[in-house]
């Protein structure tokens, strides 16, 4: 019963996404852009091995062995985490703004079935979109594949990254639409509450005891270690804590607009 | 079935509904009449456990609004004063995911669907995309939403609200093949509609209960005096002597010439006496020639104005 209730907003959610536009241009947006910054990395790393060949052989050395894991891999991901930065508020903008500028936030709320449960469903419609964005930069690791030699845990772990912190964006994301009827105010809100937490990190240079707690919190690097190729149970712990948090929040931002009416 | 006690809501430091108590029997069409902002919109949201209230208890069905939540938005069809309609989807579509969020068994939803599109009259448009459909058929995709899955209560803010005069008649008619087996509450503020479609008429102004009880009851019961119309051809001046001195008539006033002496009388009486008997026996004996004999209740217009307008 519980799984069907969320099954249902999760299938209108996600059909709602594929008839509109908007998830069409949000995957092609984020495969532009992905595209491009994995062109511009995998030219220069080209560059780079070609240069480190030709420089052993002109001193008559064994050719270097250049990591593409390294060189490639660990900063694609980084990539793909602040492009997603910038387009998961656009996936989440209309979640709940939209139900509730069009009214029928009155019908899902009157029926038998529980906040949570829709939270659930939009969430993991959004998850789902996001899924099939990244999907496709499999094709990028093909090609790394095909003509190189990457070690495959580092992308597993990589892409495990992505998804957690993706899914991070999408809680954040999901809570600022519950606080407005307007997308554009869900968008730039969403933005902003997510640039800040990627700028808290920066705060960790500083190497005072504040720092590094803002540093902690910091979305973006906890993604470093994925990127890496190191699975730490606590940063999975932490992404996995933000997206209940920002859920919980959400849940609430629902039932306070009961009060507020 | 449903039993309201105290109700209360407060936002900020306004009183949207204040202190109200009624009750509404199975089967029953209530009406909820009001001028705009009056508290009926709340009211019905609370009902449908969309807000909560501030202090009272509403049951439906014997379960709270509050604490069985669930258990009450099972049994109730909400149609809010906009349609709660995905634009994008198709009706069909639409229908069909309602059903599952009602909580309807996947093997008897098409079933439920066929019956509910047909009921409301949309059979030929369910393969249409909802934004583009017109404002009557949006209204009664509405409904279907508030029907399908046959719950024992029917909430309906201001169903008939910008719909055209046929569309207005033809959910009327909709909404009067629905009692019996649903009791339903509806608000409106066109009076009319609740004198033709309600059984029981509840008016609330600036969140309080000003008057529970039958449109006919609250005729008879506001009235100061009863008002007749006669239409008699006859010698003016003797059919308003004559007519004066039948006791219990208070007023005669000539209110209208016909040609060939004919006149539309307006006689108002003392309440609780019917004269009309008498009037016509009074007409026939002096041979006076009787076209039209009417009472004339006071409108519910009148009523309403009388409730809610302060002196």
């Amino acid at each position: 019963m519980i799984v069907k209730n969320i099954v249902a907003i999760f299938d209108r959610e996600l059909r709602s996404y594929f008839v509109s536009p908007i998830a069409y241009v949000v995957i092609a947006l984020f495969l532009v852009i992905a595209g491009f910054f994995f062109y511009v990395m995998l030219n220069s790393f080209l560059n780079y091995s070609f240069r480190a060949t030709m420089q052993a052989q002109y001193y008559r050395m064994a050719p270097p062995k250049v990591n593409v894991n390294m060189l490639v891999i660990r900063g694609m991901i980084h990539n793909f985490g602040l492009i997603l930065l910038f387009i998961v508020p656009a996936i989440t903008m209309r979640l709940f703004a939209e139900e509730k500028k069009s009214g029928t936030s009155e019908l899902i709320l009157t029926s038998p079935i529980t906040t949570t449960q829709i939270i659930l469903g939009k969430f993991f419609a959004g998850m789902t979109l996001l899924l099939s964005m990244i999907a496709p930069t499999f094709l990028y690791i093909l090609i790394m594949i095909i003509w190189g030699n990457p070690e495959i845990l580092p992308i597993f772990s990589g892409y495990l990254g992505l998804i957690l912190i993706g899914g991070s964006f999408i809680a954040v994301g999901l809570f600022i639409s519950s606080l407005t009827e307007n997308q554009i105010i869900a968008y730039v809100g969403g933005l902003v509450v997510l640039l800040l937490f990627w700028v808290i990190g920066w705060a960790g240079g500083a190497g005072s005891k504040i720092g590094s707690v803002l540093s902690y919190l910091s979305l973006i690097n906890h993604l470093d270690d994925f990127a890496k190729g190191v699975i730490d149970i606590k940063h999975i712990v932490y992404y996995l804590s933000f997206i209940t948090f920002g859920l919980f929040l959400t849940y609430r931002s629902i039932e306070s607009m009961k009060w507020r009416g | 079935m449903i039993e309201v006690q105290n109700l209360t809501r407060v936002f900020g430091d306004k009183k949207a509904v204040d202190n109200i108590s009624f009750n509404v029997e199975k089967g029953e069409i209530l009406g909820f009449l009001g001028p705009n902002a009056a508290g009926k919109t709340t009211t019905m949201r609370i009902l449908t456990c969309y807000l909560p209230a501030t202090s009272g208890t509403a049951k439906v069905a014997g379960y709270d609004v509050f604490d069985d939540s669930i258990e009450v938005k099972k049994r109730i069809g909400y149609l809010p004063e906009n349609p709660p309609l995905y634009k994008e989807m198709v009706v069909e579509n639409y229908l069909h995911f309602v059903a599952k969020i009602k909580g309807i068994e996947p093997r008897e939803r098409k079933k439920k669907v066929r019956n509910v599109l047909e009921r409301c009259a949309i059979m030929n448009v369910k393969d249409r995309i909802i934004g583009k459909l017109s404002k009557g058929y949006r209204q009664r995709v509405g409904l279907a939403q508030a029907l399908i899955h046959n719950p024992d209560v029917l909430i309906l803010d201001e169903p008939t609200s910008s719909l055209d005069p046929k569309q207005i008649i033809e959910v009327r008619e909709l909404i009067k093949n629905l009692s019996g087996e649903h009791t339903i509450i509806l608000s409106t503020h066109i009076l009319p509609e609740v004198s033709m479609t309600c059984e029981r008429v509840i008016i609330i102004n600036e969140g309080k209960l000003v008057a529970v009880d039958t449109p006919e009851n609250l005729t008879k019961k506001l009235r100061s005096s009863d008002k007749l119309m006669l239409d008699i051809e006859g010698p003016f001046d003797e059919v308003k002597s004559k007519l004066k001195e039948i006791p219990g008539v208070t007023r005669v006033s000539l209110d209208k010439f016909f040609k060939e002496g004919r006149g539309k009388y307006h006689i108002e009486t003392k309440p609780d006496v019917d004269l009309r008997k008498t009037l016509a026996q009074t007409v026939i004996n002096n041979n006076w020639g009787l076209y039209e004999l009417r009472s004339e209740g006071m409108s519910l217009e009148e009523i309403f104005l009388k409730l809610t307008t302060k002196e």
